[in-house]
């Protein structure tokens, strides 16, 4: 098997026994993206930075000081602050923003020596499904180019993918890190809201946001999570609870394991292959051993609405700091100061942002308030209680990721609604703050990646990891996918 | 008509917590612009507010005492506007389930004493500056100074009680007096420490209904805030008396031409969109914090002043030149202990005492005197031991070398001469010394008397009990 396409616990074998070092893995995956560049899976690429890294890692092993994530090289999403090279967050208002301090979650991975490859493509402050609404150009999803990554953590899917890392972070407001490992064929988790710190990735909608890792192995993504869990003194809204050994979760059966299946995930909405191939994952798993119970989450209707009122009223106060005042795009020969914010915003920021902003703008104004943002935090509120009473009769539920496997480029474009109905199984989960993971679940007939959603109580990253490893393990269709590299620059010429 | 003005404040009360609000930074007033910040406070990508604990307990403090029913759960909320200071874009502060609500504060007017409801009083940061009058700023620019950027505000909000400016300004003296009695804010006006807005409405006297309120801003003295608002209702009069409506509308004091200029209307026509601040977690406030700082709680500055007058004796001038300052009144009360004249003790700190801080200009904590050395001084006074003038000399000398005025008075040997044999033999020897004014007193020169006096006290160095020296002279004398 290719090295590229390996998961990290191969790559550690192949390190421990002297058949590969860091050096040698990092200038693959650079290899690797310049080949792929098709695929626009990077806004920056540390091809300066990371091999002298990678040389330091490989002094550390041979000295047996290296940390736990020595050998893993990573794509970070461009919303996560860093202080090298710019984090753009896929926009033009922040093209040639440098931050000047590391978000917690890159500290850690320093800390823990992961080596750092890249900062990837992204739809424009994470506000899309497809990775098309970027300043940097769209992403080709690497399975079929004509395809879209799923969005918008899609460079990040689409960098693992393509194997130009080992793994990648992303970060989840409504689906963000779910979608495209589902579209690319990759485990990705959110994890529990407040279990890792949000401080230093650029919020979209602080209530939701969380960073997770996006990997080709449940195994991979213990080990991820592992390192970038815990309580963070600044970040107020993270959890201060111990976290768990994530690896004791894996290798382990499912016998006794009470499994929800939401009546609500499998209606006529979802492609009949999707379905097929989730009913199928559900049979095995209860062939295992596990008890699958039928649950109701009756206010899923409500989801899209309330997650769209919410996330783009926090998003407008949010992105209120982009205004061209103190640090990215500044408009030339403003006449005055509003005339500097009207035209430093209109330009700087994307349609779709816009479009957001301004919906934000809106149900936040006086007189509208009680009828959208108010209403919308009720709805909140009745879909955490729905979930609270699915996990008094289940441990962990299942459903698909998304009700279709990956959209052509450009489809989806010019209907923004029906982009925003891809996100109906993934923003329920962000509205409860739960845990949720996507792990491979088979392919459609066109051969794109299907994803299966587990979905665990709070702080349940567990049961959810549990779950997608023994999938991975005993099940093929869940396995990492054998992958043919030439396939990302396929049809290449016909895509948007 | 009649009419009747109908006045409330919002009081802005910037802390002085050593740190800023939502992060690490100083907040002391005066740095060099730019250079107290960080990605926190500078509204940076990613960065996130984590509450100070210390902004709490100074708001528990200011509750207590404006007697306010404290949230056991209070929200943070974001209000949204641009404008280059405010680096966000928005400014965290409090709508929903403020930090306190419901309380009243009294104090004394001219007209005796006047207590207001408080609405509430909530948590904030503050927004930072705009420069444009410094040397270094070009006529075409305007710079941004961010270090006041999230230095930690309490907004207290008045019900609309009063009814005359003095009313008003009388309140802000007294609130000024009560935040540094707490230690929570320096009460500087110039400096923006404390940041007055007033609302204006008038009605027809007798009606409960309120007119159309305008909000006075800018105001930034007492005087300020007394004129302005004697304005504002000036001229909502002549407009209901001409008939014309009263405008909602921001006015802003301009002090120079001692006028208030309404705003324009771009510049306050906001909508906030406040919402709750997803940041930070719902606040709660524990009755044990409550009662800790409860336990901490200085005797407020009405309280303490109405015990001088009664339990004290004291005239209320005295009350109230030595409550002003709570470390004034601190000072004075360590003297009381052990002074039994309480009168005494405050003739000398409304006197010797304070002279000395104004001449030295210092602060009554950097006074080379303590309150135990000056007691020991009085109680010398007090048994007659030291004479008044001399004291004072005794005072001023130590104050200059820092040695202790008893031990100074014991160097000196300057213990008050009360003994009848010693001045007895002072007398006889001044008597003998001018036999020629002795003899003209005898033929009834008898304004003589004084001048005997005096010699007796010269021949003392001054030690001489004078009440005294008058009995044995005058004894002396008709034998
Ligand atoms: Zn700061």
């Amino acid at each position: 098997m290719n090295v590229a396409f390996s998961d990290f616990d191969a790559i550690k074998k192949s390190l421990t026994q002297g058949e590969l070092n860091c050096a040698d893995l990092t200038q693959m995956y650079l290899d690797y993206i310049r080949q792929g560049a098709q695929v626009n899976a990077f806004i920056s690429v540390f091809d300066e930075q990371a091999p002298g890294r990678a040389m330091d890692i490989d002094r550390k092993r041979r000295h047996h000081k290296a940390g736990p994530l020595a050998g893993m090289v990573l794509a970070i999403k461009d919303n996560l602050v860093m202080d090298q090279g710019r984090t753009t967050c896929g926009s033009n208002i922040l093209q040639s923003f440098t931050s000047p301090y590391d978000a917690t979650v890159i500290q850690k991975l320093t800390d823990a020596d992961a080596i750092f490859i890249g900062k990837t493509n992204m739809d424009e402050f994470g506000m899309g499904s497809s990775n098309e609404n970027s300043a940097f150009g769209l992403v080709r999803n690497p399975h079929d180019g004509q395809y879209v990554p799923g969005g918008s953590s899609g460079g990040s899917a689409a960098a693992v993918a393509a194997g130009f890392c080992t793994a990648a972070l992303g970060s989840d407001t409504g689906g963000s890190i779910r979608q495209p490992a589902a579209f690319c064929g990759l485990v990705g988790l959110k994890p529990t809201y407040g279990r890792v710190s949000r401080y230093g990735l650029v919020a979209f909608a602080s209530s939701l946001d969380q960073i997770g890792p996006l990997t080709r192995s449940a195994g991979d993504c213990a080990e991820l999570l592992q390192v970038i869990s815990g309580h963070d003194i600044r970040d107020a809204t993270s959890m201060d609870e111990p976290v768990p050994e994530y690896a004791s979760f894996l290798r382990r059966d499912v016998t006794g394991l009470r499994v929800g299946v939401p009546g609500e995930y499998f209606d006529e909405g979802v492609d009949a292959g999707v379905q097929k191939s989730v009913k199928a994952a559900i049979g095995f798993l209860q062939q295992s051993g596990a008890q699958v119970v039928d649950i109701s989450l009756p206010h899923t209707p409500y989801a899209i609405a309330a997650y769209y009122i919410i996330a783009n009223a926090e998003a407008s106060a949010n992105l209120a700091r982009f205004d061209g005042a103190r640090y990215g795009f500044r408009a030339k020969a403003p006449s005055d100061l509003e005339a500097l914010y009207v035209k430093s915003r209109s330009q700087g920021f994307g349609a779709e942002v816009k479009r957001r902003i301004m919906l934000g703008t809106f149900v936040l104004s006086s007189g509208y308030y009680e009828a959208y943002f108010g209403k919308a935090q009720k709805v909140r509120t009745l879909i955490r209680q729905d979930f609270a009473r699915a996990f008094e009769k289940a441990d962990l539920l299942l459903a698909p990721t998304c009700p279709t496997t990956a959209f052509r480029i450009g489809e989806k474009l010019d209907d923004p609604l029906t982009m925003y109905l891809s996100d109906i199984f993934t923003v329920s989960v962000n509205l409860a703050g739960l845990p949720a993971l996507s792990v491979p679940c088979g392919k459609d007939q066109q051969g794109l990646p299907i994803g299966l959603q587990l979905i665990g109580n709070h702080l349940q990253e567990g049961g959810c990891l549990r779950v997608a490893d023994f999938l991975q393990r005993h099940y093929p269709p869940s396995a990492p996918s054998e992958y043919i590299p030439s396939a990302a620059g396929k049809n290449d010429k016909e895509a948007l | 008509m009649p009419y009747e003005s109908v006045i409330g404040l919002e009081v802005h009360i910037q802390l002085s917590t050593a740190t800023k609000i939502f992060c690490n930074c100083p907040a002391q007033f005066g740095a060099q612009p730019n250079t107290q910040v960080c990605p926190v406070c500078m509204g940076l990508p990613g960065a996130l507010p984590v509450l100070n604990e210390k902004v709490i307990e100074f708001a528990i403090s200011l509750a207590l005492a404006s007697n306010c029913r404290i949230n056991p759960c209070f929200l943070f909320a974001r209000k949204n506007y641009f404008y280059p200071d405010l680096p966000k874009g928005y400014q965290i502060s409090q709508f929903d389930l403020p930090f306190c609500e419901q309380g009243h504060i009294g104090f004394e007017t001219a007209a005796g004493l006047f207590t207001v409801a408080i609405r509430r009083i909530h948590m904030e940061e503050d927004a930072g500056k705009s420069v444009h009058a410094e040397s270094y700023v070009a006529a075409d620019e305007t710079l941004i100074d961010l270090n006041r950027c999230g230095v930690p505000l309490l907004e207290l909000v008045t019900e609309p009680d009063f009814r005359q400016p003095e009313q008003a300004s009388a309140f802000l003296m007294y609130l000024r007096q009560l935040v540094r009695y707490l230690g929570i804010c320096d009460g500087n006006m110039e400096e923006g420490s404390l940041r007055c807005d007033a609302n204006v409405s008038l009605r027809p006297r007798g009606s409960a209904e309120l007119g159309t309120k305008t909000e006075l801003k800018n105001m930034n003295s007492f005087r300020h805030v007394e004129r302005a608002i004697a304005f504002e209702i000036e001229r909502q009069q002549n407009l209901l008396r001409r008939h014309e409506p009263v405008m909602q509308e921001t006015l802003l004091w301009d002090a120079a031409h001692q006028v208030a200029q309404p705003m324009r209307s771009k510049e306050y026509s906001h909508d906030y969109r406040y919402f709750p601040e997803p940041d930070l977690t719902p606040g709660r406030v524990t009755p044990g914090q409550i009662d800790k700082v409860r336990a901490r709680m200085p005797e407020l500055p009405l309280a303490k002043k109405t015990r001088y007058i009664e339990t004290l004796d004291l005239p209320a001038y005295d009350a109230a030149v030595l409550t002003d300052d709570i470390r004034i009144a601190e000072y004075f009360e360590t003297l009381c202990r052990h002074v039994e004249d309480k009168k005494l003790a405050s003739n000398w700190v409304m006197g010797e005492v304070l002279r000395a801080l104004k001449e030295q200009d210092v602060e009554i904590d950097q006074l080379k005197m303590t309150p135990e050395s000056l007691a020991g001084l009085l109680q010398q006074v007090e048994k007659g031991a030291i004479s008044h003038t001399l004291a004072k000399k005794v005072f001023a000398e130590s104050l200059a070398t820092g040695t202790d005025p008893v031990v100074l008075m014991q160097q000196q040997g300057l213990s008050q001469v009360t003994d009848e044999s010693a001045l007895t033999d002072i007398i006889q020897d001044v008597l003998k010394q001018h036999p020629a004014e002795l003899a003209d007193y005898r033929a009834g020169k008898e304004k003589l008397f004084g001048f005997f006096v005096g010699q007796v006290m010269r021949a003392s160095g001054g030690r001489a009990d004078a009440k005294k020296v008058s009995e044995l002279l005058r004894t002396r004398l008709s034998k």
